[in-house]
């Protein structure tokens, strides 16, 4: 057993954990915690798979402004503690179908699919600059106009936002 | 060296946790954390694929994923605040005012 596979097995127990932990909560602030170890974790996925800026972007992003944001909308809401699952007995047909969903996916991906071959290996590790500059001439070259449609999603998402939260004059 | 199938098989693992997780719970933020955490499945599996093509397109996807989860965080958290406004609950059972 390699030093890279121990790593992955802790990891993937830590991330399994911290998911079922946020689905088991009662307690939304500690479900959005959880998933912050989570995002954490895959960040950690990502470096090792020759990926280090989508990592630092899986960081700030994910794990530094949405679960803030979520946060911030857990405390302003007030909604700290929740209803657990009261019923047992009404979930037995969602889990199933679950269940089902990753059979389904298991099989497609690994028996269909049988994606073969190793992921990067530790030896020929990527340079962190290089893989900037490829990404960036990438993004800017291949994918320009994919770029400039998601400034314009986010743009409309943050107009979105705001109206939806303002107050109207004279309704209340 | 870890097989892909791993990474793939932990990436299909989260993507069932997230289902399960808008599939049982009845509070839409925890709904929503469910569905970040699907799209970070999708990006695992996406980022485990381009390590073995060599190529960068996997990466750049991930890259639109994420941007595109922070531009439907921002709208879906204005709903919820203005939904609990409105009816002081945030129970997704509770949303039947169409109902018939």
């Amino acid at each position: 057993m390699t030093l890279d596979l121990i790593l992955f097995l802790v990891l993937s127990l830590i991330a399994v954990a911290s998911a079922l932990g946020m689905l088991l909560s009662r307690n939304a602030v500690y479900a959005a915690l959880f998933l912050v170890l989570n995002f954490v974790t895959v960040a950690v996925f990502y470096l090792l798979l020759g990926a280090p800026f989508i990592a630092m972007a899986q960081i700030t992003v994910y794990a530094g402004a949405i679960m803030v944001l979520f946060l911030f909308v857990i405390m302003l809401l007030g909604a700290e503690s929740l209803p657990g699952i009261s019923n047992w007995r009404k979930i037995w047909f969602p889990g199933m179908l679950a269940v089902i969903l990753f059979i389904e996916a298991a099989y497609l991906l690994i028996v269909k699919a049988r994606p073969a071959g190793d992921v990067l290996q530790p030896g020929d590790a990527v340079n962190t600059m290089d893989n900037l500059r490829q990404l960036g001439t990438s993004l800017f070259n291949d994918y320009l106009l994919p770029f400039e449609v998601v400034s314009i999603l986010l743009l409309v998402a943050m107009v979105g936002a705001i109206i939806l939260t303002k107050k109207e004059k004279g309704v209340r | 060296m870890v097989p892909i199938n791993y990474y793939i098989i932990l990436s299909a693992i989260l993507f069932t946790i997230g289902v399960t997780g808008v599939l049982i719970r009845r509070n839409a933020l925890i709904i929503f954390m469910s569905i970040e955490l699907m799209l970070n499945a999708a990006n695992l599996a996406l980022v485990a694929f381009n390590s073995v093509l060599k190529s960068f397109s996997g990466q750049i996807f991930v890259f639109f994923v994420i941007a595109v989860a922070a531009a439907e965080v921002a709208v879906g958290l204005a709903l919820i605040v203005e939904i609990f406004r409105t009816k002081n609950s945030i129970d997704v059972d509770q949303m039947s005012s169409l109902k018939g």
